[in-house]
C-alpha cells in the first residue's frame, strides 16, 4: 500500500480539489445570473429541467426554478457549440492563449488551506494539497502568469478591439499588483510573531492560525480594503473590467473566441473570482476560524474537519456574492481613472500603511 | 432674458471624496432592490391581463343560440385595407332553423400574415359577428397553415351574448304578424 499512499492519494486529492474549484465556479456563474435578477427585480434562469430529477414531484420542480441545473446545460452548450478559428487569427497563439488563461488560476489552488484537522495528540494540520512555507508568494507569482492568456488572446486574435482589451487588461494587471503585493506584507509581517518555535513566515496556514481571536481585517483595514480593491482589478471584474467592457471593446480580448475556448475564458475569470475569494478570506477574515474571540467550537477529528471546510465555503460563498452584488452597483470606471487609482491612490497608500504597520509591529514587539 | 444664478459647487467633503461612503450606500440600494419580489410574468404559464378593448386576432362569434352570426354581406372583406379577409358566400338551406337569415359564409378565410389588427372589419359589421378579442400570439410552420379557415376563426371566437336578438324579433314578428315591420 505504500505505492498507493505515495501516488494514488495526491493524484485523488488533487482530482477532488479540482472538482470542487471548478464547480464552485461553474456555478458562481449560475449565482451570477440569479442575483443580477434578483437585483433587477428578475428571477433568473429557471427553466432547465433534467429528465429524472426534475419530475421528482415537489424537489424537482424547486430545483428546477432555482436554476440549479442551468450550468449543466451551459457546460454542453460550450462543449458542443461548432468551434469557429477565424482566418485572420494566429492559430498557435490563438489555441494556447485560453489554455495559458486557465492553467494559473486552476494551479493556485494547489497552496490554499481550506481547513484544519486536529489529530488524536491535539496538533492541528492543515487541510491543503502542499502546505509550502511561501504559499502566498506562490499565489502571487502564479495568478499574475494569468494576464499572458489575457495578452496572448489579444495579440493573436489580430483585431483590433481584442488587442485593445489585452493591452488595457494587462497595464491594469500590472499595476494594481504591486498595489496588492504592498498591501499583504503587514498581514505577514502581522503574523509572524517573533516567538520560539514559529516558523510562519509567509505560509496562508500560519495567517489563519494567527486570527484565532482579532481577524486581520480589523487590524488592518487599510490592507484589507486595497487588497480587495486589488483583488476586484486582478479577476477583471466590474467596475474594473477594462478588459471586457462591452460597450467600447465589443467583448475585449476574447472577442474572436467561441465555444470552447471561449469557455475556458469564462471558466478561468469565474476559477479567478473563486480563488481570489479564497485568498481574501485566509488572509483578512480569519479563514476557517469562527468568529471573533469566538473559539471554533469544531470537535477533533474528521467531523471538526468537515465542519471547518464547511464554514471556510460559507465565507467564501459570501465572498461571491459580493463579487456579484458590487457588480451590480457600480459602474465601469473610464480607463484613466482606473490607471489614477492605481497608481496615484491605492500605491502611495499602501506604501504608506506599510510603514505605518512596521512602525507599530517594531512597536508591539519591542514592548 | 432670465436671470441665470450662478450656484457655487461646495467642494467635496474627505468622506466623498474618498468615494466609500458612496459605495456603501450604493450596495444597500442594490441590496434593498434585490429584496424586493420579481416583476417577471412566467409567460406560457401565466398570461397577463387583457384589457376589454384589446384588438386581437379577429374571429367570428355565434349569438347565444348558437347560430353563426355572420350573414356573409362581405362589408368586413370590402373595407379590409390589407385584404386579408376572403368570404365566399352561401345559401342557408330552406328546411334550416334559421331559414329566415338566408345567408352565411361558406368559407371565411382571415390570413394572418396579411391583417394588420385594425379592427375596421369590427366596426363595419352590421351582424355585431367578427370581434378582435384577447388573441395575442399566433404562430404556424407554414403560410397555409396562417391563413384562418371557418371552423378555426369560430372556435377561437366562441360565443358571445347578445343584446340586441335581432334574428329572434324577425322571426317572432313573421309568426306574429309584422309588428315591428
Amino acid at each position: 500500500m505504500d505505492w498507493f499512499t505515495a501516488y494514488m492519494l495526491p493524484v485523488i486529492y488533487a482530482v477532488t480539489m479540482i472538482v470542487v474549484v471548478m464547480s464552485i465556479a461553474g456555478y458562481s456563474v449560475l449565482a451570477e445570473r440569479k442575483v443580477s435578477g434578483w437585483i433587477q427585480h428578475r428571477t433568473g434562469p429557471n427553466r432547465t429541467a433534467l429528465p429524472i430529477i426534475g419530475a421528482i414531484p415537489v424537489l424537482g420542480p424547486f430545483l428546477t426554478r432555482l436554476g440549479l441545473f442551468q450550468p449543466l446545460a451551459d457546460g454542453l452548450k460550450f462543449l458542443f457549440k461548432e468551434d469557429i478559428t477565424p482566418g485572420h487569427v494566429r492559430r498557435g497563439y490563438f489555441i494556447a492563449a485560453p489554455i495559458i488563461a486557465i492553467v494559473p488560476a486552476l494551479t493556485t489552488m494547489v497552496v490554499l488551506p481550506f481547513g484544519q484537522y486536529t489529530d488524536a495528540e491535539g496538533v492541528v494540520h492543515p487541510l491543503v494539497l502542499a502546505n509550502i512555507d511561501i504559499g502566498i508568494l506562490f499565489i502571487l507569482a502564479v495568478s499574475s502568469l494569468g494576464v499572458y492568456g489575457i495578452v496572448l488572446a489579444g495579440w493573436s486574435a489580430n483585431s483590433k478591439y481584442p488587442f485593445l482589451g489585452g493591452i488595457r487588461s494587462s497595464a491594469q494587471m500590472v499595476s494594481y499588483e504591486l498595489a496588492m503585493g504592498l498591501s499583504i506584507l503587514p498581514v505577514f509581517m502581522w503574523a509572524a510573531v517573533p516567538e520560539p518555535g514559529n516558523l510562519n513566515g509567509l505560509s496562508l496556514f500560519g495567517v489563519v492560525q494567527v486570527q484565532q481571536g482579532f481577524w486581520l481585517a480589523m487590524w488592518q483595514p487599510v490592507s484589507a480594503l486595497i487588497f480587495l480593491v486589488a483583488v476586484f482589478a486582478e479577476t477583471n471584474r466590474l467596475p474594473f473590467d477594462m478588459a471586457e467592457s462591452e460597450t467600447d471593446l465589443v467583448g475585449g480580448f476574447h472577442t474572436e473566441y467561441g465555444s470552447f475556448k471561449f469557455g475556458l475564458f469564462f471558466v478561468a475569470e469565474y476559477a479567478h473570482i473563486v480563488i481570489g475569494s479564497a485568498v481574501f478570506v485566509v488572509l483578512f477574515l480569519g479563514g476557517w476560524n469562527f468568529l471573533p474571540f469566538i473559539p471554533a467550537p469544531w470537535p477533533d477529528g474528521m467531523v471538526g474537519a468537515v465542519m471547518s471546510v464547511l464554514w471556510f465555503l460559507l465565507k467564501i460563498f459570501f465572498f461571491i456574492f459580493f463579487f456579484i452584488w458590487v457588480r451590480w452597483t457600480l459602474p465601469r470606471f473610464r480607463y484613466d481613472q482606473v490607471m489614477t487609482l492605481g497608481w496615484k491612490v491605492l500605491l502611495p497608500l499602501a506604501v504608506a500603511n506599510l510603514i505605518f504597520n512596521t512602525l507599530l509591529i517594531a512597536l508591539r514587539d519591542t514592548l | 432674458m432670465a436671470k441665470t444664478k450662478v450656484l457655487e459647487r461646495k467642494p467635496l467633503s474627505l468622506a466623498e471624496r474618498t468615494y466609500l461612503p458612496q459605495i456603501v450606500t450604493g450596495l444597500k440600494t442594490t441590496l434593498v432592490n434585490m429584496l424586493r419580489p420579481s416583476v417577471t410574468l412566467q409567460y406560457p404559464e401565466e398570461r397577463p391581463v387583457i384589457p376589454e378593448n384589446y384588438r386581437g386576432v379577429p374571429t367570428l362569434v355565434k349569438d347565444p343560440n348558437g347560430r353563426e352570426k355572420c350573414v356573409s354581406c362581405q362589408l368586413c372583406e370590402f373595407v379590409c385595407p390589407p385584404k386579408a379577409i376572403r368570404i365566399t358566400p352561401g345559401e342557408i338551406a330552406d328546411d334550416a332553423d334559421t331559414a329566415h337569415v338566408e345567408k352565411a359564409p361558406k368559407e371565411f378565410d382571415i390570413n394572418m400574415l396579411r391583417c394588420i389588427y385594425c379592427g375596421l372589419c369590427e366596426e363595419v359589421c352590421p351582424e355585431e359577428a367578427i370581434f378582435l378579442q384577447d388573441v395575442f400570439s399566433v404562430s404556424g410552420y407554414s403560410r397555409e397553415e396562417m391563413i384562418n379557415n371557418k371552423q378555426k376563426l369560430y372556435e377561437l371566437g366562441g360565443t358571445l351574448p347578445d343584446r340586441h336578438r335581432k334574428w329572434d324579433k324577425k322571426k317572432a314578428a313573421e309568426l306574429q304578424g309584422a309588428a315591428h315591420h
